[in-house]
């Protein structure tokens, strides 16, 4: 099961970065909303893959009877998953706000604060 | 259905029962300061006129708790808090160490200047679209990425420091803000989920988040698993933090746009943070691994250094010669970590320190000089020197100390880091340190030459007077280098046990885990 969600991560982690690599604004956007997504599914992925086993220790016992899913890795990704999810959105509304100011959503053309072909500094006094 | 235990549950193995000292409260403190500030400047919406009276009287009360911290920790040593009341490692646990606490008072030290500073810089559009909340809870996100002794605590005020760097980067929203933030933001959300990743797998190797008993487990899981690839990751994550070359670009393309006191922030805090938590990561928790990946970061630190001088030389606009400034700084930071050993770190520490009160004073000024002078190149802006004679020798004094000349604060963290790396036959890293100096000098010479000093024959031969609002941030922070350059004994036997305490953690453990802890 773990092998099969390793793979799966991979298969994540490469589409996000071939998507991170592209120059138009929107596919890094795309790309950054799948790499979150991967690292939730990688997270959740080490905290060891149980089908319907609670971990809830059986009275009289002070340890559990066989192996369960960890619940910390769980409660990471959700914390990852508002933070991520929040920043998603507010890259969505930047990159619509470039597209209008800026009238362009490639990030080549995108040179107001670093303009092309700038003048020498002054090589005088 | 579980029989009832006749005896009573045995608290004390799972919950911290004492109760808490009053001088305890003093490691979170900084950080529920700021949060409960930030909140009530958002509550108060509308009376704007309140924001920046609220705000800098938050940010004073912030340096007197940093400071009232630093001296509790420098005499009883580090402070543990532990939320909940459970017993680390269960609890996320606050720790308050030499390191932090000198990190935190300094960031608020910055902080409260950029405070003063803004009241004469932010309008009051600026003010309605919350820059004063904004600073605050990014102070509430520095100051708990100082102080937190948890790894994913660490990731979470990563992210509440990003946030509100977010809203106050793009506060204007002018085309080339916009601009410089979706550079800033898209390359430092990569960098955080980068740090994400290295966590997740941090977690999955030791089952722990706690810096303390992940400090005291790696040396048993060793040889097992694989800690270099999971140190590799967390330089990697952290260098981008910190705009380390080759992942520094973000940095030059966005910090010339925002407001001049947004900028100065971030050049003082912001990529510090990083190091911080380079330091942290790679001193205290992974001696060996740090010691195995050490040629590959001196390497990068030296390129930082180089790549960043030369990029500040290419430049003419003020504020984009202080970015490349910025990036050169970090590269000396690196190196330190990179060689290691009481005087890399403590240079290392030192310098981060030094960076965060000059890099912030010297973006002042070019905020005030592109006031004086009309315009931020330095092609165009001239004579400012006449315009305002205090001014221009506050500046010489930041630009020296930018470029580690005596008697400024940055030449006691050069001296260190150069030695440091020459004793451990470094000697192409001491030469990468010189030449960024020497090069620096050129910069900020060519700088302070062109605009304060050449005649600008069109002006009329009149002085013009600064609010000092304006001149006493930048006063205090010219004079603060000034003092430390002439006097380092205090903060640098300060720095050298800090360094000496993350070297070797057993205070550290010791105020998290007091009786030797679980296993």
């Amino acid at each position: 099961m773990e092998a099969w969600f390793a793979l799966l991560v991979g298969i994540f982690f490469t589409v996000a970065v071939y998507l991170m690599l592209s120059k138009f604004i929107i596919r890094v956007l795309l790309g950054v909303a799948v790499l979150g997504n991967a690292v939730n599914l990688l997270i959740f992925t080490g905290g060891r893959l149980t089908r319907g086993v609670p971990p809830v220790i059986a009275g009289g016992a002070d340890a559990l009877d066989g192996p369960a899913a960890n619940a910390l890795p769980q409660a990471l990704i959700l914390t990852a998953i508002v933070i991520s999810f929040s920043f998603f959105a507010f890259l969505l509304v930047l990159a619509w706000r470039a597209y209008e100011d800026l009238s362009t959503d490639n990030t080549d053309e995108m040179r107001v604060a670093e303009p092309a072909k700038e003048p020498m500094p002054p090589l005088g006094y | 259905m579980a029989v009832p235990t006749s005896s009573p549950v045995d608290l004390s193995a799972a919950l911290v029962l004492g109760p808490t000292t009053f001088a305890d409260w003093l490691v979170i403190l900084p950080v529920a300061w700021c949060f409960a500030i930030g909140a009530l400047l958002v509550m108060l919406r509308r009376p704007i006129g309140l924001h920046s009276i609220i705000a800098v009287a938050g940010l004073a009360g912030l340096v007197l708790i940093d400071a009232l911290l630093l001296g509790h920790v420098a005499t009883k040593g580090p402070v543990t808090m532990v939320m909940g009341r459970w017993l680390p490692p269960f609890g996320i646990a606050f720790t308050a160490d030499l390191t932090g606490s000198l990190f935190a008072l300094v960031a608020a030290i910055v902080a409260l200047a950029g405070g003063i500073f803004s009241l004469a810089d932010i309008n009051d559009s600026g003010r309605r679209y919350g820059f004063y909340p904004f600073l605050m809870l990014l102070m509430a996100g520095v100051s708990g990425a100082f102080l937190t002794g948890d790894v994913f605590n660490l990731y979470v005020w990563f992210e509440v420091l990003l946030i509100s760097s977010f809203g106050l980067l793009v506060l204007g929203s002018e085309p080339e803000q916009i601009d410089g933030t979706v550079k800033y933001g898209f390359l430092n959300l990569v960098a955080t989920t980068l740090f994400l990743v290295a966590t997740g797998y941090l977690y999955a190797v030791f089952g722990t988040l706690n810096m303390a008993d992940i400090a005291r487990k790696a040396e048993g899981l060793r040889g097992g698993a694989p800690l270099t690839t999971l140190t590799a990751l967390y330089v990697l994550a952290f260098g981008m933090k910190a705009a380390a070359f080759p992942v520094n670009f973000w940095l030059p393309a966005s910090y010339h746009t925002p407001r001049v006191v947004v900028s100065a922030l971030f050049a003082g805090l912001l990529t510090k943070v990083g190091i911080y938590a380079l330091i942290r990561v790679l001193v205290m928790l992974f001696p060996v691994e740090r010691e195995e990946l050490s040629f590959v970061m001196a390497l990068a630190g030296a390129l930082t250094m180089i790549v960043g001088v030369l990029g500040a030389l290419a430049q003419t606009d003020f504020r984009r010669i202080l970015g490349y400034l910025v990036v050169s700084g970090i590269g000396s930071m690196l190196a330190g970590i990179a060689v290691g050993g009481p005087g890399g770190i403590g240079g290392a520490i030192f310098y981060a320190l030094h960076s965060m009160l000059v890099m912030t004073g010297l973006y002042f000024a070019a905020g005030i000089a592109a006031r004086l002078g009309g315009d931020s190149s330095i092609a165009t802006v001239s004579g400012l020197y006449r315009k305002n004679v205090a001014f221009a020798a506050l500046t010489l004094m930041l630009c020296f100390a930018v470029s580690g000349l005596p008697p400024f604060s940055g030449f006691w963290p050069k001296v260190m880091l150069v030695k440091a790396a020459l004793d451990i036959g470094a000697w192409w890293l001491a030469a990468a340190l010189l030449l960024a100096g020497f090069c620096t000098v050129i910069a900020t010479g060519r700088m302070f030459l062109l605009a304060y000093w050449r005649d600008d024959a069109a002006a009329a031969d009149e002085t013009v007077q600064l609010p000092s609002a304006v001149l006493a941030p930048l006063a205090a922070l010219s004079l603060l280098p000034l003092g430390v350059g002439l006097y380092p004994e205090p903060l640098l036997a300060t720095i050298q046990s800090a360094a000496a305490g993350l070297a070797e953690p057993s205070a550290y453990l010791n105020s998290v885990f007091p009786a030797g802890g679980l296993q």
